[in-house]
């Protein structure tokens, strides 16, 4: 009995996890809509956010299923405070330039796609399911995401400057991504999502081979920050949430 | 120089295996980043499976003024056309 | 409309083309873009097009001051393909624009320089979510009610343009009378939100279809080139007519005491936004026109390195291709 229990809790923060990172980067990617660059990359940037918030949907509404108390996608992506959320502290980084928007979506996505094929495998056939519709999406964000990364590393003087820029700032927040707590061993153990170091051999092949042809270098430092999955985040997702859930807060009453 | 990224002409097969249709143009620094392009600007509600993209630059376009001379040859050739031919209703569909 | 006071330029060509021209137009005949067309026709279009898809990227703006405060996962994603559809139909306008020899970037530096006009509507601020459905209720209502019978218009790329338009903006009005509906029907509070909004876009939008044409000698130029269908207040009483009626379905008053069913005409009367303010807004005193701008400069000047960048980046590329050759 102990054990179900414990793993549906697990199950339940592993699902948040994912969603969280989804919602709090679509969320991110979205607040480009008509700043953007140039026409062409407003459009391709809302289609990111779309499918990220999208996924969302998917990932809340199953963990608000497995919670079992009546919460579903809307009640934990707008009433939840910043301490109950579960993303990665590299999604909620601000968008910086575009460049640092960028290499933020590709370091995220370098870990995404390698991460939803394997939890393509999942037990939890709920779980495979989601993951491959979202695989799909996330298969182009990547090859989108890591083109920009090489062009504009390998672009003008300027724009290699802003990438090495870009990296130097979001590199120490990749690490967590491949971090495992007791959660992740949990969930690893029950077949039902992967253990999050098993993803680490692809996301280094990948980043290296893209960095190297965009010429630009990964920082010598090991220092990496941790937290987000656990709950302890930067004080940029308490504006954010701010931002988002003001109307659900504001009325709670009201339906939309 | 213009720094402005060059325009690109596309073209999309649609779901049921018609041909590639021109559905407008798009701007693009090269081929492969305008094929992204035409994925992300004119296939939002999944109108294709395939996509052509080819500088506007490189279209030869026929003159309109020898629409005439270089339309009208076809016009007179009107047995190209079925219904030119009168089969008799008793021989059924052809 | 979105592109409202577009005057028509003066034509000193060989009346005898001018004349074959005006025949085409009238027989139907679409106009290409590298087939012969007087200077004022052309430059016409330029102005009108490039006014219409500047109002498409401008409008961006106030509805995008909403998506990151949308109040459901499902809203906020119905929010993000509208405004990027629009961001689409700006595109698909510039580059029927381009077609006649300006480049999008050419419009661009004019729009930044107020040389170029958009739409006074964009100028107004979104205050309370109710804004969301009334914009597209009432501002995509008005626009719809001008773009569709432009599908008819004599230049084939801006023909085209509005049909690819239409079809994809079917959804946009109905989704801002959805969320009027849940509104109105909702709390006290967003009723009230409901009404505000109302109460603040109503004139605002009889305003999109510009000041009364009648006796407008640009309107009649436009108007014989079918790159205007409709005079302006034929399509503002058409506004109107459609509605009220959904006004009322809201259980929302419209903020015109003097507006009546008028029998005879089959038709309401109403009365006229003001005119003065109008034309304030079209002056750059609207209580947004800073802002929209502002946020437009912003985005093309902080995106210039990402634009250079990716072309460096191609020219390298082409060269590395030639060189393996």
């Amino acid at each position: 009995m102990e054990t179900v229990v414990k793993l549906d809790l697990a199950l339940f923060e592993g699902l948040c996890r994912l969603g969280d990172s989804t919602l709090v980067l679509g969320h991110r990617v979205s607040e480009w809509c008509g700043h953007a660059p140039v026409l062409e990359e407003d459009i391709a940037l809302a289609n990111v956010a779309l499918d990220l918030i999208g996924q969302t949907q998917l990932w809340l509404g199953l963990a608000g299923e497995v919670e079992g108390r009546g919460r579903d996608a809307d009640a934990l992506a707008f009433r939840r405070d910043v301490w109950e959320f579960r993303n990665l502290l590299l999604v909620e980084r601000p968008n910086g330039d575009f460049g640092q928007t960028l290499m933020r979506q590709f370091l995220f996505d370098a870990w995404h796609q390698p991460m939803l094929k394997a939890l393509e495998g999942s037990n939890d056939a709920r779980i495979a399911e989601i993951a491959a519709k979202a695989g799909r999406e996330v298969a182009y964000h990547l090859e989108r995401s890591a083109d920009l990364v090489i062009r504009l590393g390998d672009g003008s003087e300027e724009s290699h400057k802003r990438m090495q820029t870009a990296l130097d700032t979001l590199w120490p927040y990749t690490g967590e991504m491949m971090a495992s707590d007791a959660t992740d061993c949990a969930l690893a153990e029950a077949g039902v999502m992967p253990a999050p170091d098993s993803i680490r051999p692809q996301w280094e092949a990948l980043v290296g081979e893209v960095l190297g042809e965009a010429t630009l270098k990964a920082p010598e430092s090991a220092y990496m920050h941790k937290g987000g999955k656990q709950g302890t985040h930067s004080e940029h997702l308490g504006h954010m949430l701010a931002t988002m859930q003001w109307l659900q807060r504001a009325y709670p009453d009201a339906k939309w | 120089m213009s720094g402005e990224w060059p325009l690109w002409e596309i073209f999309i097969r649609g779901q049921h295996g018609l041909n590639h249709r021109h559905v407008g143009s798009l701007h693009a620094p090269d081929a492969e980043m305008a094929v992204k392009h035409a994925r992300d600007v004119y296939t939002r509600r999944n109108e294709g499976v395939s996509i052509w993209v080819v500088p506007s630059a490189a279209i030869t376009a026929s003159s309109p003024s020898e629409k005439g001379p270089l339309f009208e040859p076809s016009n007179s050739k009107v047995y190209r056309h079925p219904t030119f031919f009168d089969i008799p209703e008793d021989v059924g569909k052809m | 409309m979105y592109a409202q006071m577009v005057k028509s330029e003066a034509t000193t060509e060989d009346p005898e083309k001018l004349a074959a021209f005006q025949a085409r137009i009238d027989a139907g005949e679409k106009i290409e873009p590298k087939e012969w067309m007087p200077e004022g026709y052309r430059k016409t279009l330029i102005r009108q097009i490039g006014q219409h898809a500047h109002s498409e990227i401008v409008g961006q703006l106030p509805e995008g001051n909403w998506i990151t405060r949308a109040p459901t996962l499902e809203r906020k994603a119905i929010l993000l393909a509208k405004v990027q559809d629009e961001a689409g139909h700006g595109l698909y306008l510039y580059c029927a624009a381009e077609t006649l020899g300006v480049s999008r970037d050419e419009l661009t530096e004019a729009l930044l320089s107020g040389k170029m006009k958009y739409s006074s509507i964009f100028n107004y601020p979104t205050l309370n979510w109710a804004d969301i459905g009334a914009v597209g209720w009432l501002v995509d209502g008005a626009a719809i009610m001008n773009q569709v019978p432009l599908q008819r218009t004599s230049f084939g790329p801006y023909s085209r343009a509005m049909i690819r338009i239409c079809k994809e903006e079917s959804f946009h009005q109905r989704q801002g009378y959805d969320i009027m509906m849940k509104m109105a029907q909702g709390s006290p509070e967003q009723k009230a939100m409901a009404q505000d909004a109302l109460n603040r876009f109503w004139y605002p939008s009889l305003m999109m279809f510009g000041p009364s044409d009648k006796d407008s000698v640009h309107s009649a130029q436009s108007m014989a080139w079918k790159i205007k269908i409709n005079t302006n207040d034929e399509l503002r009483q058409k506004f109107v007519d459609q509605t009220v009626p959904q006004a009322e379905y809201l259980g929302l008053t419209i903020p015109d005491p003097e507006l009546s069913w008028n029998e005879e005409k089959g038709g309401y009367d109403f009365s006229e936004p003001d005119w003065s303010e109008f034309f304030e807004v079209i002056k750059g005193n609207g209580p947004c026109n800073a802002e929209r701008m502002e946020a437009r400069q912003k985005a093309w000047d902080e995106g210039a390195w990402f634009r250079e960048g990716l072309m460096a980046h191609a020219a390298k590329r082409a060269a590395r291709k030639i060189a393996a050759e």
